[in-house]
């Protein structure tokens, strides 16, 4: 139990040198990336080799199983660290590969240049790049991260090594009122969405009196495309931990929640394993530090709802009722959970709270813009080539992001669109690649910041899709408390599935702004409020592509089913009959060895013949548009 | 009432933020929400059954009819929207002859939609019971299913 500030330094004595010890082992320490996204592109598997591996070849060595370092589009990685030489970072890791390297670098010294991504520390190793020299990680500024993907999260002493609750050791020696100015000058704003000023949030619960106050982590991350919370949670919990300390020393809550989602069940495993270790040593629980400061923390698990995300209805889940909304004021800070003062902060915020109590104010917000401080965590996806988890400092362009992180586009395709935020955001177009990314740009170009989900989008996305797409999302999620948000959604819905089915009509268009700007003004909470904004972006800046629908009955992206057709390019067809056995319809005729047809009437335009055609370059095209009637009774 | 619940009901003291933990206790046990047991959980937090119903139906986890032994759940996030997620889908339902929502007939297989798995730069993606399938074509789809190798739980 540490009781006091000697307690902490010695504990991060023994942390550091626990750290060391694997920095410099004299045996090769191996680690690989078992985050979710590793385990699900098979890092268990090479776990398991790399064991089986140390076991027959009798090596004397660790393997440490460590978070997301974001490299995802790498998964899954494993790095070789043999002291003093840097450790090298490996991607695309198969359980072969995995031998491989025990044989050449672990037991033979020598880096694998060929499937090395890159070295971290200063001396250069031949062949192969520093990590944080490379094209993906230069522009960006982990700190948030900085952690993830290196220290193992279920190991307390790895994060206190690197300055893990010295935040808050450092807070409980301040006064509240020290405390929430420290955060004032930091700028720093919530990273859930809207970008609401955390010290403001804190204070006006400071100034409640009341017999209880309660702190909640928004840890729903609900938002599609978006997984940033769930990597830190599961890269590095601790800094969680510490903010929610943090803020329950500072406005008086003796009980925390964290409300995480039930689909993240690795997240919620090691949160409790973290909660426990911080419990053991003090950091939670009663008189922490050995101050008089009590808090406790209860995690609190989603039962599958988006509007949970809101903090008025997370709190009426966390109360056991049906998730809705209620009407804002009176705000959580004043009467939140049972009626009680309540902060609610999203994963990233309280993760903010700890660096800037670890670090400074001046410190965080060396970062940033004028009125969007520090560096905001992304999850890049979609159709961009190197997706995952980045962080930024915030003002970095659009453009920056996506081609020089994420590398552009692949496959030679067009960029078309950006979408940030989420259901709530909107889609930002090429024109537009050069807006700095802070709360006010994004917000002024029609969409907004969100919790962090970026979603490529290429030439073959149609915008009218992703506007119904959004819309379906919306619809199913609205709690249907109030009449704009559960109507109106619908209403928006039936109009984009029929633009979308080829029954749209050119009045549509301006129905649709109509009745989104009614959803807007008129919703009770923040989903209805923003439910429109992808429909209302994308009109705003491809409307030339709704009008394709409603005009000429043709989807220019050839993504709407009712609006395309598939064809058989003959001076490419090979007759290998793959297509033609693959067909679940029987709508592909053809002998052996002799160029195939496809029948238009019968065709459910499924597309398994397109991803089944051997053919280099493929010998099936999409085309924009239903087939004339020539087409059809030809191939009839 | 039946031991099951009574040894749930044990591990909790009846307070009313445990409605949610216990309805997913009693689904975790018994692998959906059985009438009668909304009934016990309204007695022991001592809240209108009603209550009880109106949250469980509330949330999109919650079942009221049994499961299949394997779980599939198909993303709909975004970025799995946009590399072909309906595709996936479609093949799916197809090969198992069923519909999202559905259960197969021999009980095996069950079919949902899950709003984001998060694991967006791996798309599309699926999960079958715990395991996260990542980078799926309708190819892998036929794979997957028919050798039914799904029953790995972890």
């Amino acid at each position: 139990m540490i009781r006091s500030e000697q307690d902490f330094k010695n504990l991060y004595l023994q942390a550091t040198e626990e750290w060391r010890r694997i920095e410099a082992s004299m045996d090769p320490v191996v680690t690989v990336g078992t985050a979710t996204c590793g385990r699900s592109a098979g890092s268990l598997e090479v776990l398991e080799a790399l064991q089986e591996s140390f076991r027959t070849k009798g090596v004397n060595g660790s393997i440490i199983e460590v978070g997301c370092i974001g490299l995802c589009y790498n998964e899954p990685l494993v790095t070789v660290l043999k002291s003093p030489k840097p450790a090298v970072f490996y991607g695309k890791i198969t359980p072969k590969k995995a031998n491989e390297l025990v044989e050449k670098h672990v037991l033979g010294d020598t880096p694998v240049a060929e499937y090395a991504l890159g070295s971290l520390g200063e001396e250069k190793i031949k062949g192969i790049p520093k990590l944080f020299d490379t094209s993906t990680l230069k522009p960006q500024v982990r700190r948030i991260l900085r952690k993830c993907g290196i220290i193992d999260p279920t190991n307390i002493l790895h994060s206190i090594a690197h300055e893990g609750y010295s935040g808050l050791m450092r807070a409980v020696q301040m006064d509240p009122q020290a405390i929430i100015q420290e955060l004032k000058s930091s700028g720093l704003r919530g990273r859930g969405g809207a970008g609401f000023p955390t010290a403001m949030k804190w204070e006006f619960a400071v100034g409640q009196k009341s017999e209880k106050k309660f702190i909640i982590c928004n840890a729903d991350e609900g938002d599609p495309g978006a997984f940033m919370n769930r990597s830190v949670l599961e890269s590095d919990p601790h800094s969680v931990l510490e903010g929610m300390s943090i803020a329950g020393y500072t406005i008086g809550a003796e009980e925390g929640y964290i409300y995480c989602r039930a689909e993240y069940p690795l997240a919620l495993e090691r949160l409790r394993i973290s909660l426990g270790q911080a419990e053991e040593m003090g950091f939670i629980g009663d008189g922490i530090l050995g101050t008089d400061f009590n808090f406790h923390i209860k995690i609190k698990e989603g039962a599958g709802a988006f509007v949970c995300g809101e903090e008025t209805a997370l709190i009426a889940s966390i109360e056991g009722k049906r998730g809705m909304p209620t009407t804002r004021p009176p705000y959580p800070a004043i009467s939140g959970l049972w009626g009680m003062p309540t902060i609610i902060n999203n994963v990233e915020t309280l993760a903010s709270v700890s660096l800037i109590f670890q670090n400074s104010a001046d410190w965080f917000s060396r970062c940033g813009t004028e009125r969007s401080k520090g560096t905001k965590t992304f999850s890049l996806a979609g159709k961009v080539r190197n997706t995952g988890l980045i962080e930024v400092p915030l003002g970095i362009t659009l453009r920056e992001i996506i081609f020089e992180i994420g590398g552009g586009i692949p496959h030679d395709k067009q960029f078309k669109a950006v979408q940030t935020g989420g259901p709530s955001g909107g889609c930002i177009p090429k024109e537009l690649l050069d807006t700095p990314v802070d709360y006010d740009s994004l917000k002024a170009a029609g969409s907004i910041m969100g919790s962090g989900g970026l979603v490529v989008m290429d030439e073959d996305t149609c915008m009218v899709d992703v506007a119904r797409y959004f819309l379906d999302f919306t619809r199913k999620e609205s709690c249907g408390e109030c009449v704009p948000c559960r109507l109106g959604t619908k209403q928006m819905l039936d109009i984009l599935n029929d633009i979308t089915a080829g029954k749209g009509t050119p009045e549509d268009i301006d129905l649709l702004t109509e009745l989104a700007e009614g959803v807007k003004l008129g919703s009770l909470c923040g989903l209805g409020q923003t439910a429109p904004n992808p429909v209302l972006t994308t009109i705003r800046y491809f409307r030339d592509e709704y009008e394709a629908h409603v005009n000429q009955k043709i989807c220019p992206s050839r993504v709407c089913k009712a609006l395309i057709h598939y064809r058989i390019i003959p001076e490419k067809c090979i007759g290998c009959q793959a297509c033609f056995k693959i067909c679940p319809v029987g709508a592909i005729s053809g002998e052996p060895k002799k160029v195939h047809t496809i029948h238009q009437d019968v065709c459910i335009r499924c597309g398994l013949c397109y991803s089944t055609c051997p053919v280099k370059g493929n010998a099936i095209e999409i085309l924009p548009g239903r087939p004339s009637k020539v087409e059809v009774k030809e191939n009839g | 009432m039946d031991h099951r619940l009574q040894s749930i009901f044990a591990k909790y003291r009846g307070s009313r933020d445990e409605i949610i933990p216990l309805l997913q206790a009693v689904q975790e046990e018994y692998g959906f929400i059985p009438e009668d047991s909304m009934l016990e959980i309204a007695r022991f937090t001592r809240v209108p059954e009603s209550k009880i119903w109106g949250a469980a139906t509330f949330y999109a986890q919650f079942r009221f009819t049994p499961m299949g032994e394997n779980r599939v759940m198909v993303c709909r996030g975004t970025a799995c929207h946009v590399k072909g997620a309906s595709m996936i889908l479609e093949e799916i339902e197809r090969e198992l002859g069923i519909k999202e929502g559905e259960t197969t007939a021999d009980g095996r297989y069950s079919l949902e939609t899950v709003a984001c798995i998060g694991c967006c730069s791996l798309a599309p993606c699926i999960m079958v019971n715990k395991k996260v399938e990542a980078n799926m074509t309708p190819k892998k789809v036929a794979k997957i299913f028919k050798k039914g190798g799904t029953d790995d739980t972890q």
